[in-house]
């Protein structure tokens, strides 16, 4: 093996309107290499009507060679040069054909919105008020489906059904424990310091069992599961998505409203309200633990709940844990099935359905409470 | 034949998912240079050898060897080191859908080459000319049909100049002409490259027109069957079923089946 040379190349003008290019040395990795920025300003001072590319003094040679053939080719086929490359090697001649066999695709500009549209309020409101129309889209065919349903006619699977009651109740057991015992416990320790200062340290029951109750329990166990299933639900149907597996869905007749989301979104709506009684009792529990640090006796915290419990409160978390349900099986299963295609895609339609699903609850529990203080329940 | 040296060489490979065997005592050697294609029917684990080539699955019984290293008991960083001499295309793709077919391309160029920028950019320009993408290097994988996908994964494999090229299934989905240049495209790379190909492939057309050795895998047995070039198979081999998927399959419609 000869010892490598630097590639080089030698514009030089020939008979007529022809000129010669000559290539030589090693045009392989490892070589410093050859730009063809560098020729084409020669090429354009030339302007020649054939272009004869000489490779005799041609050494070691690899896709660098064949990157800058295929520069050289467009170029020429761009200003209607002849290329002649008949003394190059066979094999470059022929990979240099298959390279150029597909003229390369020109991709179709699209206008992009400059920084001032983008900025624009207007926009940035219709792009809102757009998203809550496909929301409300969303949810009417949802409704159809749950329709459907109750009549008898749908395309939902139980056994799809059980396997995500499973999936988002059971196996959240330990999360949603951690939690809502944690919380009992703040919220003890909060009300504690400023009940102190009044000598009614035993009113942190009562703060404990009506704030788990109407309010902590339930939103705790919904953010809980909206950052757990409706991310699942999401990263599940984004998946389908990726793979065709909705697309399949859709041409064997199956609307996969009732296929896919009105089971996961039944499962939810079964499983969230359960948990949050679950939340609740754990709540109060954590409570007691802190009140028992304070010197209140268990019987006195148990008789102070006795007083301060009533059917009310539990309902008022009830209904809000199924109002809490919907919304995130909805932002999981609609982040989802709108997804794009690939994992990118798919990354952001879990992101979405968490960040929409929380902005659904802290809004949704903003209003209901509204609403109960002006109906005073 | 270009010379019977043996680059790959399979000893005794049993392959197995756990205790299900799919297919075992397997024997044979590819040549340097060779474009070799493993056959046989749908699911009889043409994949799964593919597979155990690469080292993604260990074999259950036996060796792979390479150029009579043996790859099956060489460590991490051995492996690494001859995986780089390698080109793949999986079955299924595998392009990163999170990247734009140019980016998916230089990925292994700004691994394992010190290219510049301005390079990369004009490697990747003509690797996807190669397959007859140019100008596609904006675009997602998602933003493309499923046979330039398939065009885009061959193209990031060569994107190396690799030694060995691996391949399943690539000219599955394409059409005729594409599927011809495909095939065209993989002759010259070995000529220019002096590289070697092992492929899975069901098109009779490939199968006959490039492929100078062959192994056939059968599902009933569990075992190799037949192994050589496949346009002698077709015509001499002892094995009906062998003949049977040569012949019969090639007087019928070939694109049917695949
Ligand atoms: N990950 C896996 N786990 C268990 N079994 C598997 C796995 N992948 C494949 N198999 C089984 O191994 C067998 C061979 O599969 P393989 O994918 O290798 O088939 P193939 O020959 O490539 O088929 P095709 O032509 O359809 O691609 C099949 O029977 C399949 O069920
Ligand atoms: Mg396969």
């Amino acid at each position: 093996m000869s010892p490598p040379q630097a590639p080089a190349y030698q514009l030089s003008d020939g008979p007529g309107q022809s000129a010669t290019l000559s290539l030589s040395g090693d045009w392989a990795q490892g070589q410093e290499p050859v730009d063809f920025r560098d020729l084409r300003p020669e090429l354009v001072a030339l302007a020649p009507r054939q272009l004869l590319v000489d490779g005799d003094a041609l050494g070691r040679w690899d896709s660098l060679l064949m990157a800058f053939l295929l520069q050289c080719h467009n170029y020429c086929r761009a200003e209607g040069i002849e290329l002649d490359v008949s003394p190059l090697p066979e094999s470059a001649r022929q990979l240099l054909r298959v390279a150029t066999t597909v003229p390369p695709h020109e991709r179709p500009r699209e206008p992009r919105p400059g920084l001032l549209q983008r900025l624009n309020p207007l926009r940035a409101a219709r792009g809102a008020l757009r998203d809550i129309a496909e929301s409300m889209a969303f949810l009417g065919d949802l409704g159809i489906a749950l329709l459907n349903l109750c009549r008898g006619r749908s395309n939902t699977r139980f056994t799809d059904f059980r396997h995500f009651c499973y999936q988002s109740g059971p196996d959240a057991f330990a999360i949603i424990s951690l939690t809502s015992v944690l919380v009992g416990m703040i919220l003890a320790y909060l009300g504690a310091v400023q009940l102190k200062l009044f000598g009614a340290e035993i009113y942190v029951a009562n703060l404990v069992v009506i704030g788990m109750l109407r309010e902590m329990g339930v939103l705790m166990t919904a953010v809980v599961m909206a950052g757990r299933t409706g991310a699942a639900y999401a990263a599940q149907l984004g998946t389908m998505q990726t793979n065709e597996e909705i697309d399949a869905i859709t041409t064997m007749g199956v609307s996969p409203m009732e296929f896919l989301v009105v089971p996961r979104v039944l499962a939810l709506v079964i499983t969230l309200p359960l948990l949050t009684i679950y939340a609740d009792l754990l709540g109060v529990l954590g409570g007691a633990i802190v009140a028992g640090g304070m010197g209140i006796t268990l019987l006195q915290y148990v008789s102070q709940i006795e007083q301060a419990i009533s059917m009310t409160h539990l309902l008022v978390g009830l209904s809000k844990s199924v109002v809490f349900a919907v919304l995130i099986a909805i932002a999981g299963c609609r982040s989802g099935i709108q997804s794009g295609r690939g994992s990118a895609a798919v990354g952001n339609a879990a992101t979405e359905a968490v960040v929409t699903a929380l902005i659904y609850l802290i809004v949704a529990d903003a209003a209901i409470n509204i609403l109960f203080q002006h109906l005073e329940i | 034949m270009a010379s019977s040296e043996a680059h790959i060489s399979v000893r005794g490979v049993t392959m197995a998912y756990g205790a299900r065997v799919i297919q075992q005592g397997l024997n044979f050697d590819v040549n340097r240079g060779d474009i070799f294609v493993i056959m046989g029917g749908s699911g009889c684990g043409k994949s799964t050898l593919l597979k155990h080539m690469l080292g993604l699955i260990e074999p259950a019984a036996g060796e792979i060897l390479y150029d009579g290293q043996s790859f099956t008991r060489a460590d991490t960083a051995t492996r690494d080191a001859m995986r780089r001499r390698w080109g793949i295309t999986y079955q299924s793709g595998g392009l990163f859908s999170a990247m734009t077919l140019g980016e998916n391309v230089s990925l292994p160029l700004q691994l394992y080459t010190d290219y510049s920028r301005a390079e990369v950019t004009e490697v990747v320009a003509y690797k996807l000319a190669l397959v007859g993408l140019g100008g596609y290097e904006s675009y997602y994988p998602s933003e493309v049909s499923g046979g330039m996908r398939k065009r885009a994964a061959l193209s990031r494999a060569i994107a190396l100049d690799p030694q060995i090229l691996f391949f399943d299934e690539p000219s599955a989905g394409l059409d005729p002409i594409s599927s011809r240049l495909l095939d065209e495209l993989i002759v010259q790379i070995k000529e220019s490259m002096g590289a070697t190909v092992v492929m899975v492939t069901h098109e009779l057309p490939s199968i006959f027109g490039i492929a100078t050795n062959s192994v056939y895998l059968d599902a009933a047995s569990k075992t190799m069957i037949a192994c050589g070039d496949p346009r002698q198979l077709r015509d001499h081999s002892d094995q009906p079923v062998v003949r049977q998927f040569l012949a019969r399959e090639a007087a019928a419609e070939p694109e049917a089946e695949a």
